[in-house]
């Protein structure tokens, strides 16, 4: 089996975040990291790996984004894959989600994936989308949100929270999987595993070289305008105490609810 | 004339609040930009012609029902795919959720679509509509436009209004159609469905909630949530977060939230909550809301009323404690 993991790097969840006034985009500038919720999705694959319900013969991170990107492949395989694949092209910069999954399906295509998994959302942005719009291209099977993931008989079993509580789903493969983060605790890297993670290899695609239809991707092709932004209604801002005396602090909350008759 | 399709969503024979709340949405905006509410179901026996037709008490004047699995996307993007075609609807409309997202975010593949998600307010601008999107911890509101075509709008739960007019009543047309699914669509196939973990409780009826999350640190943390909602007595109970429903701490029943419960006690007081935006679209209209976390930098701190940093397991034995004293004195 083989299995590719969408990764994206955003945002050091410790940066502000803010919008660019100018290009009216996320300002994606200062530190970068591997979003969190993929590293689930890696994890998943590796365990997967060492399961032994299924033969995994190889785990390839594939990414979207700018040249600094790479750094988040490289967070990928020191986790555990085994090769990355850098989708890079100034034409898809200002894709919606709709033309990033559009572009990502066709990278996807290059590699025939058995499985590919996700994180459940990204940090900085879209949630729970990008899944089902790869998927639909690529004509698999889908689900997001799996909290538990299993090979039996050739099929993924999968579990996730729902509207009306826990499902169960059988999926074939090839299948596009999204994993929330309550499917397991990823595992840290060796520091052997990050030092090699630069000599893993790692191939550069432009947006021709997948056959991506320019027309489609970036600013110009997605079909969302976004760039208008304004403030919601101001809210009063809370009290806060910092807690120093336990016995004070809980005075005071009593006064507090004691205050709105909440005892 | 742009004609609005929205999806549907039902459980054993009844229909999503959420989804109500979007056929409602639909039928004030598609009345702004002069055309229709239409509603799609896709399921089995349960979907009744009397079901469906209540539909028109919500402002859909036709409802579309498909048979086919319950409680996947991918049936339900070929069904909205080919009704989009054959009637030329402008905008889809998704009251929430995990299917809403999966659904309306495939259909924008299938059809070109432009989609925006966690839609809090839609607006008509002459006669196109207009969604916005709080983004970046709710700090600031995204305004998306549609380039032509269809338009696909996704509401955060709880987004919209659920208005209803009895005079409408029975006005709904039920319209069957026919289907031949896409082949990966039949792939995925629901082994079961809507399980409930843990025990039933009852947190919606509550005056007070203490809710826990994961800064409970593990399942017995839950035990400080208990002795407080029990000094507070009376209607009171705990709530929980997805985070730690998952884990296995506490029952999904209990659960606020995107996939949860949605909530609006007197007091809210959340424990160990980081307030993430799936946690708070279920309590934020909660008439008093306290949390106590210990990172100053949690999001739960920018709408909560009262705000503690601290330690929680040293903060809530005292606090029961000082409750119980105030309700004996």
């Amino acid at each position: 089996m083989k299995i590719c993991v969408l990764v994206k790097e955003v945002p050091d969840a410790a940066v502000e975040k803010r919008i660019d006034p100018s290009t009216g985009r996320m300002d994606r500038s200062g530190e970068k990291n591997l979003n969190p919720y993929d590293t689930h999705a890696i994890e998943a694959a590796m365990q997967l790996r060492e399961g032994g319900a299924v033969e995994v013969d190889e785990i390839v991170a594939v990414t979207m984004g700018p040249e600094s990107a790479a750094r988040a492949l490289h967070k990928a395989v020191s986790l555990g894959a085994d090769r990355s694949l850098h989708l890079s092209d100034d034409a898809l910069a200002g894709s919606d989600v709709a033309a990033t999954g559009y572009a990502l399906s066709k990278a996807l295509e290059s590699e025939q994936p058995d499985l590919v998994l996700l994180g459940q959302q990204s940090d900085d942005g879209e949630c729970y989308t990008i899944g089902a719009v790869v998927a639909d291209h690529l004509k698999m099977p889908s689900l997001t949100q799996v909290i538990k993931l299993d090979v039996e008989d050739g099929a993924l079993r999968c579990e996730r929270q729902a509207e009306y509580g826990y499902d169960t789903v059988s999926v074939e493969l090839p299948a596009v999987i999204s994993v929330g983060d309550a499917i397991n605790e990823p595992r840290y890297p060796s520091l052997k595993a990050i030092m090699g993670a630069k000599k893993k290899p790692l191939s550069n695609l432009t947006a021709g070289d997948v056959g991506i239809d320019a027309s489609l991707v970036g600013t110009d092709g997605s079909r969302v305008q976004c760039g208008e932004f304004k403030d919601p209604p101001a809210k009063a801002a809370g009290q806060i105490i910092e807690d120093e005396d336990t016995a004070e602090t809980v005075e005071k909350i009593i006064a507090w609810l004691d205050e709105r008759k909440l005892i | 004339m742009t004609d609005i399709l929205t999806y549907v969503l039902h459980y054993e024979g009844a229909l999503n609040k959420n989804s109500l709340g979007a056929v409602s949405e639909a039928a004030t905006r598609a009345a702004e930009i002069g055309g229709e509410s239409h509603a799609v179901v896709v399921g089995g026996d349960d979907l009744t012609d009397e079901l469906l037709q209540t539909l028109g008490s919500y402002g859909a004047t036709k409802v579309f029902r498909a048979r086919g699995p319950e409680g996947l996307a991918q049936p339900v993007i070929d069904v909205m795919a080919k009704l989009i075609e054959e009637h030329g609807h402008g905008y889809a409309l998704f009251g929430g959720g995990l299917l809403g997202f999966e659904i309306g975010a495939g259909l924008a593949a299938r059809r070109n679509a432009g989609v925006t998600m966690e839609v809090t307010a839609v607006r008509a601008e002459g006669d196109e509509l207009v969604a916005e999107r709080p983004i970046l911890g709710d700090s600031k509101i995204s305004v998306s436009r549609y380039r032509g075509g269809l338009g696909i709008i996704i509401g955060r739960i709880n987004a919209f209004e659920i208005r209803s007019d009895s005079a409408h009543a029975g006005a709904a047309e039920v319209i069957d159609v026919d289907i031949e699914y896409s082949p990966w669509s039949t792939k995925a196939t629901m082994v079961e469905r809507g399980e409930q973990r843990g025990a039933d409780v009852d947190i919606e009826g509550a005056d007070v909630l203490v809710a826990g999350g994961r800064g409970l640190g593990k399942p017995e943390g839950f035990q400080l949530a208990e002795d407080l909602a029990a000094a507070f007595g009376g209607n009171s109970a705990v709530a929980a977060t997805r985070a730690v429903v998952d884990a296995g701490w506490y029952p999904y029943a209990a659960q606020i939230g995107q996939t949860g419960k949605t909530v609006a006690p007197k007091l809210y007081l959340a424990a160990g909550i980081s307030g993430a935006i799936q946690h708070k679209v279920g309590m934020q209209s909660s008439e008093n809301i306290v949390a106590i976390n210990k990172d100053a930098n949690a999001p739960i701190f920018e709408f909560s009323d009262l705000g503690i940093v601290g330690d929680l397991n040293k903060i809530l034995p005292k606090l029961t404690e000082a409750v119980k004293a105030k309700k004996g004195s």
